[in-house]
Order: structure tokens, then C-alpha cells, then sequence
């Protein structure tokens, strides 16, 4: 397929791997984070780290959507599908993600709430104006890059007069969540996690740009490169962080220069300004209270602004015992490091929410890696008929 | 004057008429439905003896027997209706035996106001496929259940055959060694499904695979009886079903993905919904596990069927305790290929 095969081809990827393996000095550890779960995905089902020299690991990061929502706002969004009238909104992956009391929307569903699984926020607006005597919620999650959507959402339904729409906002900003692991006691201080360098957002800076990461950059003087999805991005943003950790430095580079500019996507950072502002805090699986970290709607659109619409308490909800999706998420331990992993907690019965969509870290380990450690997970006995 | 009285008076209407709670009753409205609609359509002689059963003769040996149920949604779809579907199905479930199918039998359960013109349009593709197939529908069941309580039309059909001698296939016989075939392109029944789905729409030219295989099933084995494994990767597509396999027989697979026929429209349809190939239904393919030493002669007679044009050999059977499924990526690196767990789900970003 045009313009896809060009970013997976072997001959290119043999080449990369040689010039990683010429220029990684033996003598040290190269641990590389990359942040999202798309890069973690394609880490994965491409077989990247089998091309890998034996001192390059990549540590898998937070940005995953689905897996840094707190078990609170998942039990709010159950709570919303189950009021009268309620036909709540989403995307796929959010509706299979543990939530307290082992409920998820999924199961909120088959128990009779109305809950649809969307495509766009076009299609939560088209279910809107098709059902005006129903209140639809939009459930919006995920980064910078899900964000515009959901505000030419918010806008649209404004312009159009939809009285029946809103959004329960769960956005959140990718930077912030980078400086708190930064910040970390196990990154900082205690060394648990040594991490050299970031492969920055793809999707994500296309809409934000590079700047934004200039600042951590420089403060906590490692490197960021920008990299695409693609396998190939990987590998030639790994080649590009090896180099700049040779040679002493820390600067933001961009291997995605056919996406990502230093500004980013001007005209939806306007748009989201216009709709959304800054939350002072907000929790994160894994991370805890992050402050600036999200996005509310502004008291402007409040009357598309689902908690300011529904009754929704905060609900303080902790996760399964012995799950340690908070760990994963901060590179602090590997999935099999985890008792739950293989045992009680695989894709079909997920327990934490790094098991739930393809780009957490540990439903790629379980779905594309668990060859490397056969001894460690359960082999499967199921039948089918 | 003509003293015959005609036994319903007033045609069935298919042009704007509705499936009604009478339709399921056993009274008369039920009876004009199967005379005018079902036997009008599917007429054969089995049908026409018009009992509650199919009386035929059967010839001494072994024969196979598969039911499967269909509810897809939407019932329409680009390649084919759930009438045309719930034949190929069932074909190909008794061929994967290697068995000749015989006959058919298919029970409908109706919702109330469901169209009699869509009605009249499933069973015609499914008159179409079974006279294609030359599997006739010897017998049926007709329920209405009241609107609400069904998704329009569900359809389960039954299928006898009977297997040839000599001829033994089993999911639990594929053993260290042996070869990887199918029989052509993956996904592109599913991604014909997605494309036409309410939520979805987008444009594509992929057609539905569906399509009744005990042909190309009959040229197979009369090249190579021995056979081990066949069976159809419907849901959960090639990755599912191969992971069946491994768990039956005891044993691991490895693939090479460059040598896994998918369709490039299907490649881009599933990269643009986050989906992958290998886990996406079909509904006119195969996998075939055998001798290493069988493959060539079994490639060569399968893409000289027009169902099996673009026949592959994708990977082999080797030794593995844990019952892992492998592939070897074009990008040159390796990974499992697992269960698929719950619904293919898109991914978020």
C-alpha cells in the first residue's frame, strides 16, 4: 500500500538496525521511553526490539488513553449510561476498561445502558439530532490529538442549536505527564528508573508541535526525539537518540518532519483555546494528581459540559489489588513483573486497563511478546467451538 | 366456470408487506408464507413432499453433520445476504471434513414487521447459492418472535455429507513439519460488513468472499487424500482459527507474514479503522494443513480452481509446548499471533 509500505520495508529496516548496532557503545545501557502507546504498538507487532542491539531497551510509557483514565471517571461514565434517557458516546477501546465493582461499560450495556461506540464526535452529534428526546453524551478521552475533535464538536452543537448534547471532558496533555515522570523519585532520585531519552508523540505534536518539549529538554537535559508510528520512524528516531546521548546531548529533534512543524497544528490549538482551558488538576492512573495537566470546558459552552449537566461526585476509586498498571505506566516495572499478568488478568478478563487496548503496555506484551517468556504466563486452555 | 378454489385468494404481498405474529402462527398465513415464498424459491422434490420432514436414502459409509446460526448484521451486504451466507456457511463447515454436502436444512426465526420484499430477497440469494452449490434446502422452520425481541432475520441451517474413504481430516492431526496453506486473500468478507455498517461508511470496492468451497474441497482431496487439518477461518479470522488448530494438535506454528495473501484495499481499510488483516473474518476461504511433501501438488490444483486462484503457502507446523502461534514480520522482526480477545475494536489514536 502507497505511502504506508515505504515506512516497513525490511531492506530499510536491516540497514537501520546496522547502523544502530555500529554506533550503540557496548560499554553503556541505552533505555529509551517512548511515551505513546502507538509507538509501543508498533514496537510490538513489527518485532522492533528483536532488531535491537542486546543495550537498547525501550521502557513503555504512559500515553496510552485508555490506561491513565482513573477508575473514577470510568465509574462516572457508568453512572451517566445508566441515567434515564442517557445515550453515552465513545471510543472502542474505553468500553472494556475495568471500572469499580469489576463493572465496565461493556457490561453496563449488556445490563441494558444505552452506550454506543463511535468513530468521531461527528457521529455522537449525527446521534444526537437523531434521538432528540434523549440526552447524549459524548465520553471524550485521549491527548492533544483527540482534543480538536471534540471542540469543533462542542461548537458544531452550539452553531446547530442541539439542545440534547455534551461532553463529559476527560482530555489531558501530554507534556505535563512527560515533566511528572521527570520528576519522578524513581527517575530523579532513587534511579530505579534510568531513562536516556524520549521518542516524543507522533500524532500528538502534529497538533501541538515540538516547541512544547524544549523546555523539559533542556531542563532535565534529556533528549527528545519526535517520531512517527511507523516502524521505520522508530528505529530512525532510536538511531537519532543514540546519537545525541553519544555525543552529550539533549536537544528536541524531529524525525516526523512530514507531520510535525516546531508550531504544530496553529489552527486547532486555536479552536481547542477557544473551547476547552486548563483543569488546575487532574489524576492520572499511575501518576496521581498531575496539576495542569488536563483540559475542562470553558464556562462558556457550559451548557455542553456533561458535569456541569449531570450530578457526577468524585469518586476516589483504587485499583485491583496487586494490579500494577500504576508502575507500568511509569516504566518503573515491566508487565511480567506483575502477579495478575498471564494469570487472572489477560485480554479477555482484563483487571488493569494496561491489559485493555492494543497500545497498553501489557496487552501488547501479552498479544505480541509473551513468546519471549513462555515459563512466566500461563498457557491459555480454552476451546472454541 | 372454473369450480377450483384457489387456496389463498389474495397473494402474499411482497412488495410492501410485513412479517406479522400470523406468519408464525401454524394457521393460514403461515402456510401461504412457505408456499409462496420458501417452496416458490427453493423449490426442489425432498422440499415439495411437504412433511415436517426430508425422507432420502443414504448410501453406507460415514457422514458429517454441522449446524451453524446466522445473525449478521447488516443483513445486506456487498458479495452476498444472510440467505446466500447461511448456505455457504453450512457447506463449508461439512466440507472441511473433506465430506461431499448433501442437503440442507434451514430454520428462520423472523421479527415481527420485518419486510416481506427483504424477506423474498434473502431467500432468493439463498435459492441462488444452494442451487449453485448443488446443496438443495430439503426441509425448514419458520418462528416469529414479536418485534423487538430479534435483529429482523436470524437463519440457522443444518448440513449432512457424506466423507469419501480414505479421507480423515481432523483439527487435532496437523504435526511438526507439516505446511501452511490457504487458499487466498484474508478479511475481505469483514471489511465488506464494516464498510456497510450504519456507523461506518465508507467507500470501498471489496466484495464479501462468501462462497461455498466444497468444490475446491473435492479437487483437494481427490489430489491428496491424506490431508490433516482443513477449516475455514471465519470469525476471529486466520489467527483465531490457527490458534485453534495449535491448541487441538499440540503444537506451534510460525508464519511468514510476506507470504500471507491480503487483498491492499483490505490493508487499507483495516489500517484506516486500526484493525489487522489476520483477525478480520472471511467466508470463502481455507486453511489446509499437510505433508510438507503434498504442498506443491495441493498449490497447484487448488489455484486451477477459481476459488483457490490465489492460493498460498503461509507458514508450518513446528514443536511448541505452549501452543504459540509466530510470525515472522516483512519488517524482519517476530511476534505472537494470539486469540483474538473480545471485538476487534478500533484504536483511539
Amino acid at each position: 500500500m502507497k505511502y504506508v509500505d515505504e515506512f516497513r520495508t525490511r531492506e530499510l529496516a536491516t540497514t537501520l538496525a546496522r547502523a544502530i548496532a555500529r554506533e550503540a557503545d557496548t560499554g553503556r545501557q541505552y533505555n529509551l521511553m517512548e511515551f505513546c502507546g502507538g509507538h509501543t504498538h508498533a514496537i510490538f507487532r513489527y518485532g522492533v526490539q528483536d532488531l535491537m542491539p542486546e543495550n537498547l531497551k525501550f521502557v513503555h510509557g504512559p500515553g496510552c488513553p485508555v490506561c491513565v483514565l482513573p477508575i473514577g471517571r470510568i465509574d462516572n461514565a457508568i453512572q451517566l449510561a445508566e441515567a434515564r434517557r442517557v445515550i453515552l458516546c465513545t471510543y472502542g477501546d474505553m468500553l472494556r476498561v475495568p471500572a469499580s465493582g469489576r463493572k465496565s461499560l461493556l457490561k453496563a450495556k449488556a445490563s441494558g445502558a444505552d452506550v454506543r461506540m463511535v468513530y468521531s464526535t461527528r457521529d455522537a452529534l449525527k446521534i444526537a439530532r437523531d434521538n432528540p428526546d434523549r440526552e447524549v453524551v459524548f465520553f471524550a478521552i485521549g491527548f492533544e490529538t483527540t482534543t480538536p475533535p471534540t471542540a469543533v464538536a462542542i461548537k458544531q452543537a452550539r452553531a446547530e442549536g442541539l439542545k440534547n448534547f455534551s461532553v463529559f471532558c476527560n482530555h489531558v496533555l501530554t507534556p505535563a505527564a512527560i515533566q511528572n515522570i521527570l520528576e519522578s523519585p524513581e527517575v530523579r532520585d532513587i534511579g530505579t528508573v534510568s531513562i536516556d531519552g524520549f521518542l516524543g508523540p507522533s500524532h500528538v505534536s502534529s497538533i501541538i508541535g515540538s516547541q512544547p518539549y524544549e523546555f523539559f529538554a533542556e531542563e532535565f537535559q534529556k533528549p527528545v526525539v519526535i517520531a512517527g508510528f511507523e516502524p521505520l520512524d522508530v528505529m530512525q528516531s532510536a538511531l537519532m537518540l543514540i546519537r545525541q546521548i553519544n555525543e552529550g546531548r539533549h536537544e528536541v529533534e524531529n524525525e516526523y518532519t512530514r507531520v510535525v512543524t516546531r508550531e504544530g497544528n496553529r489552527k486547532a490549538q486555536a479552536l481547542v483555546a477557544e473551547v476547552l482551558e486548563l483543569r488546575r488538576a487532574f489524576e492520572w492512573r499511575g501518576l496521581g494528581l498531575v496539576p495542569y495537566s488536563a483540559l475542562q470546558i470553558k464556562s462558556a459552552f457550559a451548557d455542553y459540559d456533561a458535569e456541569r449537566r449531570f450530578d457526577l461526585p468524585a469518586i476516589q476509586a483504587s485499583d485491583v489489588k496487586g494490579c500494577e498498571c500504576p508502575s507500568i505506566l511509569r516504566g518503573v516495572k515491566k508487565p511480567t513483573d506483575c502477579k495478575l499478568f498471564g494469570t487472572v488478568c489477560t485480554p479477555e478478563n482484563p483487571m488493569g486497563s494496561c491489559m485493555v487496548s492494543s497500545e497498553g503496555a501489557c496487552a501488547a506484551y501479552w498479544s505480541y511478546g509473551r513468546m519471549r517468556a513462555p515459563d512466566r504466563v500461563a498457557v491459555k486452555v480454552e476451546s472454541v467451538a | 366456470m372454473s369450480a377450483v378454489i384457489k387456496r389463498f385468494p389474495v397473494r402474499l404481498d411482497t412488495r410492501r408487506g410485513t412479517v406479522d405474529m400470523t406468519h408464525g402462527s401454524g394457521g393460514r398465513a403461515m402456510a401461504q408464507l412457505i408456499e409462496e415464498l420458501f417452496v416458490r424459491h427453493l423449490d426442489n422434490n425432498l422440499l415439495r413432499q411437504g412433511n415436517d420432514q426430508a425422507m432420502f436414502p443414504v448410501d453406507a459409509g460415514r457422514m458429517v453433520m454441522s449446524t451453524d446460526g446466522h445473525v449478521i448484521s447488516p443483513v445486506f451486504f456487498p458479495g452476498g445476504n444472510i440467505g446466500s451466507l447461511s448456505v455457504h456457511g453450512t457447506v463449508n463447515d461439512v466440507a472441511m471434513s473433506g465430506a461431499k454436502p448433501l442437503y440442507l436444512s434451514a430454520a428462520f426465526i423472523l421479527e415481527e414487521g420485518f419486510p416481506l420484499a427483504d424477506l423474498e430477497r434473502v431467500v432468493m440469494g439463498m435459492a441462488k447459492a444452494a442451487s449453485a452449490a448443488g446443496v438443495p434446502v430439503v426441509t425448514g422452520d419458520t418462528k416469529v418472535v414479536e418485534k423487538g425481541k430479534g435483529d429482523g432475520v436470524f437463519i440457522t441451517t443444518t448440513g449432512v455429507g457424506v466423507v469419501p474413504e480414505g479421507v480423515n481430516i481432523s483439527g487435532n492431526r496437523a504435526q511438526a513439519g507439516d505446511a501452511i496453506l490457504v487458499s487466498g486473500t484474508l478479511g475481505d468478507h469483514g471489511v465488506a460488513i464494516m464498510s456497510s455498517r450504519e456507523n461506518l461508511e465508507f467507500e470501498t470496492s471489496i466484495e464479501s468472499d462468501s462462497a461455498a468451497l466444497h468444490t475446491l474441497v473435492a479437487d483437494m482431496v481427490n489430489a491428496v487424500a491424506d490431508i490433516h487439518c482443513l477449516r475455514d477461518p471465519t470469525r476471529g479470522g486466520l489467527a483465531t482459527t490457527l490458534n485453534e488448530l495449535a491448541h487441538q494438535s499440540g503444537v506451534g506454528m510460525t508464519l511468514n507474514e510476506d507470504a500471507i495473501p491480503v487483498n491492499p484495499a483490505v490493508t487499507a481499510a483495516c489500517e484506516l479503522l486500526g484493525l489487522d488483516p489476520l483477525y478480520v473474518a472471511n467466508e470463502g476461504k481455507l486453511i489446509c494443513v499437510c505433508d510438507p511433501g503434498d504442498a506443491d501438488r495441493l498449490l497447484q490444483v487448488m489455484r486451477v480452481h477459481p476459488l483457490g486462484r490465489d492460493a498460498a503457502r503461509i507458514g508450518e507446523v513446528v514443536e511448541d509446548a505452549h501452543g504459540f502461534v509466530t510470525l515472522d514480520t516483512s519488517f524482519g522482526g517476530s511476534r505472537v499471533i494470539d486469540w483474538l480477545a473480545g471485538e476487534q475494536l478500533p484504536r483511539i489514536c
